[in-house]
């Protein structure tokens, strides 16, 4: 301790951290307790009542499965898209880089209008789509498409760094001993960027999971069939059902930590992977 | 989240002149059709719907969706809520990089995890946790109550939840840039006599100032465009407690689409000075970066 204490040579040691702590404790920690305090008063067979009622289940069942579907059509694209940004020269590339970051920066509930706008009956893609039979809006595929907008950014901005540190020697050395271009790319390259590609996946899933403004305006929220489980905390809310929504937004959190966690580790898996790289 | 500084640095010039990183033509096509066929059909598009959903009935009606009394209250409201929201977190994310990349300390990790927690929690439930704490029927609603002060279903609640879903950005773009500068130029400083204010604005500040530049710009974004925490705790009531993503969604279920999507192409527009700012920034912030090929 002694050893760690000397390193101290800079002022605001107590000052920063007490900030931090205090900051951090009112904002984050206290009010997020809440939700356990007020979870664990609850009889076991209320809460059960509250997180595993049917039309509950049914909403954490288009959640995560949705989330689930998005996060991997985001990880085939993203992948695609980053390897065209690193790769190859195209024109509108620094406007396709910028604006991969769309979702980050586009308020949720414009997202949500914008996309119920296009893929409606009437709408740009929706009326050449319903003739068809796919129907996007107001139906689980409508959610599908909301969080794939939402999560395209998580994939790119994870790979494409990884993709751009990658040493051009070591595809030299696999072409030199005669790999083909494809065995190159898929026992080689791919490889190295499974670590980057899990976290973007998980960052995707993670971020498709709590969210809201983006999707119910196209999703239709009918329940049983497209109702996600964050407006199910809203709906018990606006009946006063504080209690119920407390328990159901206990399960959300707890997974949202599992998720955090498994994120944490795949994030130093990669960092360990590319300095190993270098 | 992205990490500040990823660009187009190298340039795709030398995979496409190396024989051994060059893929075929055909490849190259494929590739570059999918990739850019998704980005224009899931980004590009929703973008250009907002603005000319936003003009389809003419400039008068755009106009006067955003002169109206209950939208000019709403700008004012998310203006005010990001100007409160985003100096707190700028404040919190200089003090939290700071204790964690120039002191070792027990429970260092564990911090960092928790600064990223609002980013993992679902908006709603960020929204929820304050009516537990503040709400008529929660923590210290009675007493809150009795003084007659509303936090819940008012400005201070909105502020709140703001600030929660904002919590990380300024903080993580700052702790890894600092942790790569180390502690070397400030110690240096303190050895030549600076006080540590000097330290902090002719050394530290210097140093971060486009990470820090690029927190601020991502966290005021989020501030000013966030729908489910706020939607929560603000009681959508006209004209006193709804902001610029509300009034959006108010106009939206009325059908009043012109009018909606008016007040979503300010919010649209916003999105894209943020992103024009932050690609400058990125370039600015790596100036070893080679002009970048032409296209």
């Amino acid at each position: 301790m002694a050893a760690v204490r000397a390193h101290r040579v800079l002022p605001g040691f107590g000052l920063s951290l007490g900030f931090t702590l205090a900051y951090m404790s009112l904002i984050v920690l206290v009010p997020l307790s809440a939700v356990f305090i007020l979870t664990s008063t609850m009889s076991v067979q209320a809460f059960l009542d509250a997180v595993a009622s049917p039309r509950v289940v049914a909403s954490y069942r288009l959640t995560f499965g949705a989330s689930l579907m998005a996060a991997l059509i985001n990880v085939v694209f993203g992948l695609l898209l980053a390897w065209a940004l690193v790769r190859y020269r195209f024109p509108g590339k620094r406007l396709v880089d910028a604006l991969v970051d769309l979702p980050f920066a586009l308020p949720t509930a414009v997202a949500g209008i914008s996309l119920t706008a296009l893929y409606a009956k009437n709408g740009w893609l929706g009326q050449y789509l319903e003739p068809v039979g796919i129907k996007v809006a107001f139906t689980p595929l409508g959610v599908l498409v909301a969080l794939v907008f939402i999560g395209l950014p998580f994939v790119v901005r994870t790979v494409q760094p990884v993709l751009e540190d990658l040493d051009t020697e070591i595809e030299e050395a696999a072409a030199s001993l005669g790999a083909d271009r494809w065995q190159t790319v898929r026992r080689v390259v791919l490889p190295t960027l499974l670590p980057a590609l899990l976290t973007g996946f998980a960052l995707a899933f993670a971020r498709a999971v709590g969210e809201y403004g983006s999707v119910i305006f196209i999703a239709g929220n009918l329940p049983m069939i497209s109702e996600i489980t964050p407006l199910i905390i809203i709906t018990k809310l606006e009946q006063y059902d504080y209690v119920g929504a407390t328990a159901v937004a206990s399960v959300m959190l707890v997974a949202s930590f599992i998720l955090l966690l498994i994120i944490n580790g795949l994030q130093s898996w990669s960092d360990r992977r590319s300095a190993r790289g270098l | 989240m992205a990490t500040a500084a990823v660009g187009l640095r190298a340039g795709a010039a030398r995979f496409e002149a190396n024989t051994a990183t060059r893929d075929p033509v055909w490849v190259k096509g494929l590739v570059l059709f999918l990739g850019l066929a998704f980005f224009s059909l899931f980004l590009l598009l929703p973008l250009i719907a907002v603005f000319v959903e936003a003009f389809r009935r003419g400039w008068g009606v755009y106009i006067a969706a955003l002169v109206e009394p209950d939208a000019v209250s709403a700008i004012k409201l998310t203006l005010l809520t990001a100007a409160i929201a985003v100096p707190l977190n700028l404040v919190f994310g200089i003090a939290v990089a700071w204790a964690i990349t120039k002191f070792d300390f027990r429970g260092k990790q564990m911090l960092i995890t928790f600064i990223d927690l609002p980013f993992s929690v679902s908006p709603v439930v960020a929204g929820l946790i304050y009516v537990l704490v503040f709400g008529a029927q929660g923590w210290f609603g009675p007493w809150l109550g009795e003084h007659g002060i509303k936090v819940i279903f008012a400005v201070p609640g909105i502020v709140l939840a703001t600030v929660f879903v904002t919590f990380p950005f300024v903080a993580r773009e700052l702790i890894p840039l600092m942790q790569a500068q180390g502690r070397d130029e400030e110690e240096a400083a303190l050895v030549l006599g600076a006080s540590g204010w000097q330290m902090f604005r002719k050394v530290t500040l210097p140093n971060i100032k486009w990470a820090l530049l690029y927190g601020v710009i991502l966290c005021n974004a989020r501030a000013m465009g966030e729908f489910g925490a706020v939607s929560v705790v603000s009681g959508h009531i006209r004209g006193l407690t709804n902001t610029m993503p509300l009034h959006v969604e108010i106009l939206y279920n009325e059908y009043q689409f012109a009018a909606a999507f008016a007040v979503a192409s300010l919010l649209a527009t916003l999105a894209l000075v943020t992103l024009a700012i932050k690609t400058y920034v990125e370039w600015k912030a790596a100036p070893s970066t080679p002009p970048a090929e032409a296209p």
